[in-house]
């Protein structure tokens, strides 16, 4: 079911660990691949969840982790010439929605 | 390959010059006319977008759901290999769990915010967790039918239409068949081995099978939201669809593993190629969902106590990483 | 099972081969160092779904898994060289299931309850650097089992060590509840240190077993270093315990491994001769 009240953006403070993003080379020879994201409270918790959390398979020789909001972003075709032009911006910081109390179904 | 690393950029919305979003909306809806990808920096519609954020979420609220069924007989295992093979089964539901909450955060929510709505019961996860699993055997027939219903469930989603949720399960599902087996083989195990073996086996398959056909949820006429999502390429086939399919798979297997499905209404029909079968209860699907079902109760407390008695342990690991990036600044400013 | 005292052999490794050593002396001291891994795990095995970030579950789960192999690379042995004695060689699961409490050979420590999150990652500290200095020392064994099982292992455990390490430092160092609680936990656990590097126990197995068995009371000085660099660093303080436990490793152990075994061993008990 979805919801006639879209929540108001707060760009406020995340709660609980910062959210990184995980690349892994899984083999020598191969460059690092984006496989995900997880929470963490540092770089160093970060990087050994990473090894738990992606590479229970024996699936990584070297991880890097960076913090979410370190991400400069930009894509060639994103069809968004109404906003400010991405090449000239800082990565955008996610802004989390605050979920108002009392909706029953998101 | 994740295209986590994108975040929704949502402020500039509301400030959209008029006649730009009939634009957006046109260039949205011919990528999924196209069967190409949305991307979390692509603009979607409100529904859209709010339509995932609640199925990727339940989604990952049921794997983490899941372990619990699952790790209620990983100190109990009838042997030290399938204590090993059940730990790592519910791993990797953990990480599924795991994979999903980063898909769901491509979206602009935050895991936190998530985990607060499936504890207050606001967002649910898949009703077929509120039952208990009271033999060993339950551990097979968990793998065989719930597993395989939900990768009937999840493969055709590797080709949804919201990059992250596919992309995440791909991923899933390449480490799901591993578990459907594994439940498979202890059944097949327990039903070739002593009679209270084989009677513990077919126990597990009459508890757990229909509660598994109510795993693809209600039937087609009285589900008023499959129609939106699949115009939106969320949902690729419809619940009957899949349930029939499973029907079919699972009526061989049963044969293979010498147990019987308890259904007297379940037989081949040659005219339309697929086995009918007996009426749902929808009733028990119904009532369970609401939280009048076995576990609702023992899953929700588990899940919150976890939550509450680990708030210690989260707020040491911020304030060490505080206190310890003033060091690294103090480091910097002193070179 | 007890060990024979044989006059000393030569410590030259060329003199030594199988049929010299003291199959049951060998055999009691792979099933302690199996028990230990395996009571560890099972411990672990009940944080799931239990621990205070999904991450943590997976985390755990794999330390317990590591753990788990060890056991079973170890039981499966013990049993295997046990056979050699009595004729009648047992599997890693007639040696986890079918065995009561006083035939099981695991120091005290790794059946203490879990406790809160402390609690277990003090557990964690000592017991896998302590596992670190033994498959060190266990890769020089002249047993080509233990020293493949310690080249594997001793990688596993350093990441155990490292996980433990992680949270003692966080947990001592992080907020006041969190310090207290960790300085409560080690001080709750460093009565069990003692009977870990004690041989007073195992004497006359080390003695029957040169350049195979490590000798844990040669182990205790690295082990030391280690962990209590790391309580400083955490800005706790290393405890001074009033008591000791001791005996595990002869089979007198503490009321908890009477309840922990019934609850991993009933099942396999109440289907005697079944597959699985």
């Amino acid at each position: 079911m979805t919801s006639d009240v879209h929540p108001a953006p707060t760009g406020g403070p995340r709660k609980g660990w910062p959210l990184w993003e995980v690349f892994i080379r899984a083999r020598r020879g191969l460059s690092h691949q984006h496989v995900g994201s997880l929470h963490a409270p540092d770089a160093d918790m970060a990087l050994r969840n990473a090894r738990d959390v992606y590479t229970r398979r024996g699936e990584g020789v070297s991880i890097w982790i960076a913090p979410s909001t370190a991400i400069t972003a930009s894509s060639p075709d994103e069809k968004d010439p109404f906003f400010d032009p991405a090449m000239d911006k800082a990565y955008r910081h996610p802004t989390f929605y605050d979920v108002p109390e009392g909706v029953s179904h998101l | 390959m994740y295209g986590n690393i994108d975040r929704i950029e949502s402020s500039d919305e509301g400030a959209l010059p008029a006649g730009v979003e009939v634009v957006l909306q046109e260039l949205f809806d011919q990528l999924i006319a196209d069967d190409q990808r949305i991307e979390p920096r692509d603009w979607m519609p409100d529904g859209y977008r709010n339509t995932l954020i609640r199925q990727i979420a339940q989604h990952a609220h049921s794997e983490i759901i899941g372990m619990q069924p699952e790790g209620n007989w990983i100190t109990r295992a009838p042997s030290l290999r399938r204590k090993a093979i059940l730990l790592a089964k519910v791993q990797d539901e953990a990480g599924h769990g795991l994979y999903l909450y980063s898909a769901a955060e491509t979206l602009g929510v935050d895991r936190e915010d998530l985990l607060d709505l499936l504890h207050s019961g606001k967002q649910k996860y898949s009703s077929i967790f509120n039952y208990p699993t009271l033999s060993w055997a339950d551990m097979g027939a968990i793998g065989w039918l719930v597993d395989g219903a939900a990768i009937m469930n999840q493969v055709p989603l590797c080709r949804c239409s919201y990059g992250p949720y596919g992309r995440a399960m791909v991923r899933i599902c390449k480490e799901e068949s591993f578990h459907q087996r594994q439940g498979f083989e202890i059944l097949y195990t327990l039903s070739q081995g002593t009679q209270a073996q084989h009677a513990m086996a077919q126990d597990a398959v009459d508890r757990f099978w229909w509660p598994s056909l109510m795993m693809f949820g209600p039937p087609d006429t009285d589900s008023p939201n499959s129609e939106q999502s699949t115009a939106w390429g969320i949902k690729r086939f419809s619940n009957d669809e899949l349930r029939q399919r499973f029907v079919d798979m699972c009526v061989s297997q049963a044969e293979a593993l010498g147990l019987t499905l308890p259904d007297p209404d379940l037989q081949w029909n040659s005219e339309r190629q697929h086995h009918d079968f007996g009426a749902i209860d929808w009733a028990e699907l119904t009532r369970v969902i609401k939280g009048d079902g076995p576990c609702n109760a023992q899953r929700m407390a588990r899940r919150v106590s976890a939550h509450e008695d680990g708030r210690w342990v989260r707020e040491a690991a911020q304030a060490y990483a505080a206190k310890h990036r003033a060091d690294k600044v103090k480091a910097g400013a002193a070179a | 099972m007890t060990a024979a005292s044989l006059s000393s052999q030569p410590l030259d490794n060329d003199d030594i081969d199988q049929a010299d050593i003291d199959q049951a002396a060998l055999a009691t001291y792979v099933l302690g160092l199996g028990d230990d891994a395996l009571i560890v795990a099972q411990r672990l095995g009940e944080w799931i779904t239990r621990a205070p970030q999904i991450e943590e579950d997976i985390a755990l789960g794999n330390i317990a898994l590591d753990l788990l192999g060890q056991a079973r690379t170890l039981l499966g042995y013990a049993g295997e060289v046990d056979g050699n004695v009595t004729g009648m060689p047992r599997d890693e699961d007639d040696l986890a299931f079918l065995r009561d409490e006083r035939e099981f050979r695991n120091v005290h420590l790794v059946e203490i309850e879990n406790g809160d999150f402390a609690v277990t990652m003090a557990r964690q500290l000592i017991f896998s650097s302590y596992q670190y200095e033994l498959y060190t020392a266990l890769l020089t064994s002249i047993d080509p089992t233990l020293s493949a099982l310690a080249g594997k292992a001793v990688k596993e455990v350093a990441y155990h060590r490292d996980h433990a390490t992680q949270w003692v430092l966080r947990l001592g160092d992080g907020t006041p509840e969190s310090h207290e609680r960790m300085q409560a936990a080690l001080d709750q656990v460093w009565p069990y240190v003692e009977e870990i590097f004690d041989t007073a126990d195992t004497a006359d197995i080390l003695a029957a077993l040169p350049g195979i068995a490590a000798d844990p009371a040669a182990l205790r000085p690295a082990w030391s270093r280690y962990v209590e660099n790391v309580i400083t660093t955490a800005t706790l303080s290393v405890p001074t315990p009033t008591w000791r436990s001791r005996g595990g490793r002869s089979g007198y152990h503490t009321e908890n491994l009477g309840h922990l075994l019934p609850e991993m061993q009933n099942l396999h008990r109440s289907h005697p001769g079944a597959s699985w």
